[in-house]
């Protein structure tokens, strides 16, 4: 015979009553573990919607940029890198660059390192006289990119006009009534119409592009260009961007100059600039609101949560008295037979204390759950139950709750413990 | 072995004071079966709970064994009750949950008795129980519960049995099986104080006093 085996036969024999004392504990774990599970079920859920906010506006952003990048390339350019002797007002009356400098500056500018350049085309562009169609066009010997080496290198942005091709501006296909793949003589050289462009609008549509290396040889001059376009002249944030890359170029290509070309294409590398700021801004206001409804959580939480655990631990207490009221005569029998108050104490708390663990165990995943029900927000099923399952709280819970109980346990268990004996062995 | 000396014990009923032992003097020695008898009320088991050291007197002397137990810190006095007296009560007081066995085996929680299993054996076969050993007292009759309680009071080899109308719920047959144990046990040395209304329990006393409003009127 052994003392826990009147622990458990009690128990056993009273299980009602202990089921009613668990319950309470079962509610008060459940609500503390619940209410700290629907905190983290709605931290999850925050960090899954931000992520999904945030993806789906880096996936706007990057239609924006793509979108962006094809804009600029419509614009032509948004840099023009010329020799430093090219009069600017010279350049806007004629409408072309009438000064030389060599082909080589552009291998020398994409080796450079220079990082707020993506692309750099350069051209040799003439007006000329076409004898053999007898009219005055733009003449653009044009190599296709010559991609920045310290960048990603991307797909060519320009679709390079192979040697022995030619490609026309809508004014000059149009009045010349040419389609792709026929042939016209320039400058004595035949070509194959390799494009015609469509209606810009612009000098373009009197523009005719041909491969630059036969551009050099027509125009006899072999090894130069009179322009290099930068394309995507672009570091975000960064302010006096102009004044900048300017500078950098100037420095590695020390006879030139540059002016800047397609304000438009700034203009818009702005609005693309405001765009992502404001989806920026968008998730943080999500980010804001989650957080107000975590507090208002955390509030209700921080209320409710202590109220229940007092109300259960009173209501342990009062299962307690009842278990004591009901033992009055087993009590009385026992300090009879000698046992010390010590020992009535033992009987009493141990049962308290098993309560409480076992109560603590079952809250847990009645906490579990209840915390998941309290955080439902659709689709809750995105979050596994192992997930929200925290070592942490487990022990929390298992501390909390014996500690609970004993607490709850000791004023019947002294009220037990004080009984005096001769009550109840003098009924008759 | 217990003798008290001029033990006075009221209480606070809600009409007054109500006196339930007035300079009450007495002894039980080994060998001695003592019953006391009187009507009801007039504090016989106020002076067993007394001389059990349950039941603290208003004054005289209790001496157990040599010993005062109200002179005794509670543990002490728990354990000299644990070492040295065997109670049998009129409602058995058996715990519900527990079968007779573990009911018999009880009291050597509160102190080790020597070869506990054996004498709990040689108890249940003893008193007849062999065939209920498993039982709860639920299941059982009055005299199997009383024999129960009888036996779990014995457990421990006590010097004192104090019994409180241990027949009071019994048919003839049952109250004789207890009083003859009663007679054994005294004649093998121990010493009893039977406190009881029923004139039966007389012809297994050596000695029967009556007790009237507290006092001891007749010494026989
Ligand atoms: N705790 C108590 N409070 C008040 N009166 C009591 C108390 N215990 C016993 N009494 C009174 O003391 C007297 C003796 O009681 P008791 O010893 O139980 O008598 P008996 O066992 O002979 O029937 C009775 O009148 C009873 O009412
Ligand atoms: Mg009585």
């Amino acid at each position: 015979m052994k003392i826990w085996q009147i622990l458990v036969k009690e128990i056993l024999h009273r299980w009602r009553q202990f089921a009613l004392g668990l319950f309470a504990v079962i509610v008060a774990v459940g609500s503390l573990t619940g209410a700290l599970t629907s905190l983290k079920v709605h931290d999850l859920h925050t960090q899954k919607i931000l992520t999904e906010k945030e993806e789906e506006t880096n996936k706007k952003m990057a239609i924006l940029e793509d979108e962006m990048r094809k804009a600029t390339l419509k614009l032509s350019f948004n840099l023009l890198i010329l020799p430093k002797q090219q009069s600017i007002r010279d350049l806007h009356l004629k409408g072309y660059p009438s000064e030389y400098m060599p082909e080589e500056y552009v291998t020398r500018l994409a080796n450079s390192g220079i990082i707020s350049v993506r692309h750099f085309l350069p051209s040799l562009q003439q007006r000329i006289k076409w004898p053999e169609k007898r009219r005055t066009i733009t003449l653009v010997g044009t190599r296709g990119e010559v991609p920045n080496l310290h960048k990603n290198p991307r797909q060519p942005l320009v679709q390079p006009v192979p040697p022995g091709t030619i490609v026309l501006g809508y004014g000059l296909h149009q009045s010349l009534g040419l389609k792709v793949g026929d042939k016209v003589k320039l400058l004595g050289r035949e070509f194959a119409v390799h494009e015609c462009y469509e209606e810009r609008g612009s000098v373009d549509d009197f523009t005719a592009w041909i491969h630059l290396r036969e551009a050099q040889e027509l125009l006899s001059k072999e090894g130069l260009i009179n322009a290099i376009l930068a394309l995507e002249c672009l570091c975000p944030g960064v302010e006096d961007l102009l004044g900048n890359i300017r500078k950098e170029i100037e420095q590695i290509l020390p006879g030139t100059q540059v002016i800047e070309k397609g304000t438009k294409a700034l203009a818009r590398a702005e609005a693309r600039i405001r765009v992502g700021q404001e989806a920026k801004a968008a998730v943080e206001r999500e980010r804001q609101h989650r957080a107000e409804m975590r507090s208002e959580r955390e509030f209700f939480a921080a209320v409710l949560v202590p109220l229940v655990m007092v109300a259960c631990a009173v209501w342990v207490g009062l299962v307690g008295f009842n278990n004591v009221r009901d033992r009055k005569a087993e009590i009385g029998i026992q300090r009879a037979m000698g046992f010390r108050a010590r020992q009535i104490m033992f009987l009493f708390l141990s049962k308290s204390l098993i309560m409480g663990l076992l109560g603590g165990a079952l809250g847990i995943f009645a906490g579990l759950g209840f915390g998941r029900w309290l955080a439902l927000e659709g689709d809750i099923e995105g979050i596994a139950a192992g997930e929200l399952f925290n070592p942490g709280l487990f022990l929390l819970a298992l501390i909390t709750a014996p500690v609970l109980t004993v607490i709850s346990g000791w004023l019947p268990a002294m009220v037990a413990t004080r009984q005096d004996p001769a009550e109840v062995l003098r009924e008759e | 072995m217990l003798e008290f000396k001029n033990i006075s014990k009221s209480f606070d009923g809600p009409e007054g004071k109500v006196i339930a032992l007035k300079d009450v003097s007495l002894s039980v020695s080994p060998g001695e079966l003592l019953a006391v008898r009187g009507p009801s009320g007039c504090g016989k088991t106020t002076l067993l709970l007394t001389a059990g050291g349950l039941l603290r007197p208003d004054g005289g002397q209790v001496s157990l064994n040599g010993q005062d137990p109200y002179g005794l810190n509670p543990d002490e006095r728990s354990k000299l009750r644990a070492r040295m007296i065997g109670f049998v009560f009129q409602q058995f007081h058996l715990i519900p949950y527990l079968t007779v066995r573990q009911n018999i085996l009880a009291p050597s929680l509160a102190l080790p008795v020597k070869e506990v299993d054996e004498r709990a054996e040689e108890l249940i076969s003893h008193f007849g129980l062999d065939s209920r050993a498993g039982h709860v007292p639920a299941q059982l009759s009055t005299g199997e519960r009383q024999r129960t309680a009888l036996a779990r009071a014995l457990l421990n080899r006590p010097k004192v049995i104090l019994a409180d109308e241990p027949t009071g719920n019994l048919d003839e047959a049952n109250a004789d099986i207890i009083f003859s144990y009663f007679s054994q046990y005294v004649a093998d040395g121990g010493c009893v104080l039977l406190v009881t209304h029923d004139v039966r329990a007389a012809a297994h006393a050596t000695r029967t006093l009556q007790m009237v409003e507290g006092q001891i009127v007749q010494y026989g």
